[in-house]
C-alpha cells in the first residue's frame, strides 16, 4: 500500500484518475489511450515540479517516508543470499536497532552495518525506532574490528532519529560508546564507506558514521539535532520545525556544498521508495566504484587522509 | 522597589574581572543553603567549606589552580567564531556571538594554554560555560585540535577540562563534525603515547561527552558533576521513568565504570601530576619540588 505525504497529494489525485481511466478503458468501448497518456504526462511533469523544488522540511518528511527502504532492504538487495547476519556485543545483549553482518557484492566480501527501523508498529518497537543503545554501538565496533582483522571493507548505513536517550543507555555509557566508535573509526585500517540513507541525527549517526567516503542519499538529512528538537530548544516551540530544517543546513545538497560529506547519491524521481530497484542499483554501483578507489590506496595513507579530512572541518576567523 | 535599591548612577562600567563565570557580590549561597563570604570562597578554590559544593568556575580559575604561580602562555587566542551559515533563531547567531563576547570578555567557549604544573609543562584546554553554555562549535574544535597538536609536537601531557552543554546548534553540521575532528586528533596523540587526561566538570553533556570527554587515558571528575549524553530532562521526557537519586552525577558514572576517579578541586593538581609521573614512570613530583 503506497502512502502519500501531504505535498504528494496532488500526485495521488492524478494517479487515481489514471487508474479510473484504465478501468474505463477495460470496461467500455471508449478508446482512452490518449486520455491516459495525457494523465501520465501530467504526473511526470507534476512529479518533476514537486520533487525538484522540495523545501528542506519536505526532504526531512521524505527521509522518514514509511515506504522508504531501510538498512536490511539495502543489504538484502546488495548481497542477496550471501548475507550472514551477526549478533551481539559480547557484553550485554544484541541491540535490534543496529544490524550487521557479512555479505558479498560480486566477488568482494563487505561488512555491512546499519541502524534498522521497523516497517510496522510492532517492528518499530522491536527495532526501538532505529535508536541504538550503547550495546548497539559496541556490536558495530566488534564487527568493524573483525573486518579490520581480516581486511574486509566496511559499509555503514545511517538511518536514525538519534541514539536512544534512555535510563539504561545512560547507565551503560551511551556517550562513551559513541565516542569510542568515533575514535576507533578514525583509525580503522580498512576502508569505510558510509551512506546516510534516511535520518542522520547527531552523535547517534556519527557512532557508525565516520568514513573514508561519506555519502548522503539525495533525500536524506544529516545534522546535529532533529528540526523538531532544534525548534523546541531555540524557539521554545515545536511549531518552527520548518524554519529549523532550513536553518540547520541539513539537506544532502547543503552538506555537500559545505564539504562535510563527500557526495550525494541521486534518487529516482519521487524518492528512493518510488523505484527501489533503481535506488539499489545506484547504491551498488556507488559502493563498487568507491571501494575500487579506496582499495588502490595504501592503508596507512588512507587512514591519514581520513583523519586529515575531518581535521579540516570547521569555519572560524583568526585575526 | 525602594529608591535606595535602584541604581542611580548611569553608565557604570563593570570591570573585566567581575565578568567571569564565578559568584559576584559579597555572599554566595550554595544549593543546600550554606552561606559563604565570596572572598573566603575564592580562597577555598570556589568550593563551599561547609557542604563541599563545587561552584562552577571558568578557564581563568582552572588555569590559576593548575599552573604554577598562575603563569602560562595562552595558545591561539585570536581564534574567533563566524556565522558562516547565517543562522537565525530568535536572533541572528552573529548577534549572539557579540553579546556573549562582551558579556564574558572571551572569544569563544574554550581557552587553551601551556605552562608548568609542579615544575613540568602541561597543555590545558579549559571550557567556559559562560560562553553560550560552553557549546562546541568550529572554534572550540579547532582550538582543541591545535592544543593537541601542540602537546604532540612538544611531547607534553594534555589535560582537557570539559564544561559544556554539547554541540553548538547555531553552527549545526559544522559543530557535529567537531566531535570527529577532536577525536581524530586524539588518535594521533594516542599514537604518540602522550598521556591524555579528561576532567569532566559540571556540566559535561551531549556531543562533548560523546567525543573527547570520554576518551581520556583516564577520565576523572569533580564531585557531583552532571555528566551525560542525553540530559536528565530528555531522559525523563522520553522514557516517562522516574530517575534515581544521583542519576548521571560523577558518583553514578564512577559506579558504572565510566570514570577512573573523582577528585575534589583542591586535589586536582596533585592527582593529575601524580598520574602523569606514574604512567610515564618518572620520579614523583611533589609540591615541595617547585
Amino acid at each position: 500500500m503506497m502512502e502519500y505525504l501531504d505535498f504528494e497529494l496532488p500526485i495521488k489525485e492524478l494517479e487515481e484518475q489514471l487508474q479510473k481511466c484504465a478501468i474505463i478503458g477495460e470496461e467500455s468501448e471508449v478508446d482512452v489511450t490518449n486520455t491516459c497518456k495525457e494523465i501520465e504526462d501530467k504526473i511526470i511533469n507534476l512529479k518533476k515540479d514537486i520533487y525538484e523544488n522540495l523545501t528542506p522540511w519536505q526532504r526531512v518528511q521524505l527521509s522518514r517516508h514509511p515506504n522508504r527502504p531501510y538498512t536490511l532492504d539495502y543489504i538484502k538487495a546488495l548481497a542477496g543470499d550471501t548475507f550472514m547476519e551477526l549478533h551481539g556485543d559480547r557484553t550485554v545483549k544484541d541491540d535490534k536497532a543496529i544490524v550487521g553482518g557479512l555479505g558479498k557484492i560480486g566477488d568482494q566480501s563487505f561488512m555491512f552495518i546499519g541502524q534498522q527501523k521497523g516497517i510496522n508498529t510492532k517492528m518499530r518497537q522491536y527495532r526501538n525506532f532505529g535508536m541504538a543503545n550503547p550495546e548497539g554501538y559496541r556490536k558495530a565496533l566488534r564487527l568493524m574490528r573483525m573486518a579490520e582483522k581480516f581486511g574486509i571493507p566496511v559499509v555503514t548505513f545511517v538511518d536514525t532519529p538519534g541514539a536512544y536517550p534512555g535510563l539504561e543507555a545512560e547507565e551503560r555509557g551511551q556517550g562513551e560508546a559513541i565516542a569510542r566508535n568515533i575514535f576507533e573509526m578514525c583509525v580503522l585500517k580498512t576502508p569505510i564507506i558510509t551512506i546516510i540513507i534516511g535520518e542522520g541525527a547527531s552523535g547517534g549517526a556519527l557512532g557508525i558514521g565516520v568514513g573514508d567516503r561519506v555519502l548522503m542519499m539525495e533525500n536524506s538529512w544529516y545534522s546535529v539535532i532533529s528540526p523538531e528538537n532544534c525548534s523546541t530548544i531555540l524557539w521554545r516551540s515545536w511549531e518552527f520545525k520548518e524554519k529549523a530544517a532550513a536553518a540547520l543546513k541539513l539537506t544532502s545538497k547543503d552538506m555537500s556544498a559545505l564539504n562535510l560529506v563527500d557526495g550525494v547519491i541521486p534518487e529516482p524521481l519521487g524518492g528512493a521508495h518510488s523505484d527501489r530497484e533503481t535506488t539499489f542499483d545506484t547504491v551498488r554501483e556507488t559502493i563498487v566504484r568507491l571501494f575500487a578507489e579506496l582499495e588502490a590506496k595504501e592503508v596507512d595513507k588512507m587512514v591519514n587522509e581520513r583523519i586529515e579530512k575531518y581535521a579540516n572541518m570547521g569555519v572560524y576567523q583568526e585575526n | 522597589m525602594t529608591a535606595w535599591f535602584k541604581r542611580s548612577d548611569k553608565g557604570i562600567q563593570t570591570p573585566t574581572e567581575a565578568k567571569k563565570d564565578v559568584p559576584k557580590g559579597l555572599w554566595y549561597k550554595t544549593p543546600s543553603g550554606k552561606i559563604i563570604d565570596t572572598d573566603e570562597l575564592k580562597e577555598n578554590l570556589y568550593v563551599s567549606p561547609e557542604d563541599g559544593y563545587h561552584v562552577r568556575i571558568g578557564s581563568n580559575e582552572y588555569f590559576e589552580i593548575l599552573f604554577d604561580n598562575n603563569k602560562y602562555t595562552e595558545l591561539d587566542k585570536d581564534l574567533a567564531p563566524v556565522d558562516s551559515l547565517n543562522f537565525e533563531d530568535t536572533k541572528p547567531y552573529s548577534e549572539k556571538i557579540k553579546e556573549a563576547q562582551s558579556k564574558t570578555n572571551l572569544k569563544d567557549a574554550v581557552r587553551t594554554a601551556v605552562g608548568n604544573s609542579y615544575g613540568k609543562p602541561i597543555v590545558i584546554a579549559a571550557m567556559d560555560f559562560a560562553f553560550i553554555g560552553g557549546s562546541m562549535g568550529s572554534v572550540v574544535g579547532e582550538k582543541i585540535a591545535r592544543a593537541i597538536d601542540y602537546a604532540r609536537e612538544n611531547n607534553t601531557p594534555f589535560l582537557m577540562i570539559s564544561k559544556s552543554g554539547g554541540a553548538r546548534m547555531q553552527e549545526a553540521p559544522l559543530s557535529l563534525m567537531q566531535m570527529v575532528k577532536t577525536s581524530a586528533k586524539l588518535t594521533q596523540l594516542a599514537a604518540a603515547k602522550i598521556p591524555y587526561i579528561s576532567l569532566c566538570t559540571d556540566p559535561t553533556t551531549g556531543g562533548t561527552t560523546a567525543s573527547y570527554a570520554m576518551l581520556g587515558d583516564i577520565n576523572i571528575a569533580e564531585p557531583n558533576a552532571l555528566i551525560a549524553f542525553a540530559g536528565p530532562r530528555v531522559v525523563r521526557d522520553t522514557t516517562g521513568q522516574d530517575l534515581p537519586e544521583g542519576f548521571q552525577r560523577s558518583e553514578f558514572l564512577l559506579e558504572h565504570g565510566f570514570l577512573d576517579a573523582i577528585y575534589e578541586r583542591k586535589n586536582l593538581k596533585k592527582q593529575i601530576n601524580l598520574y602523569i609521573d606514574l604512567i610515564q614512570n618518572n620520579k614523583i613530583r611533589t609540591k615541595a619540588v617547585i
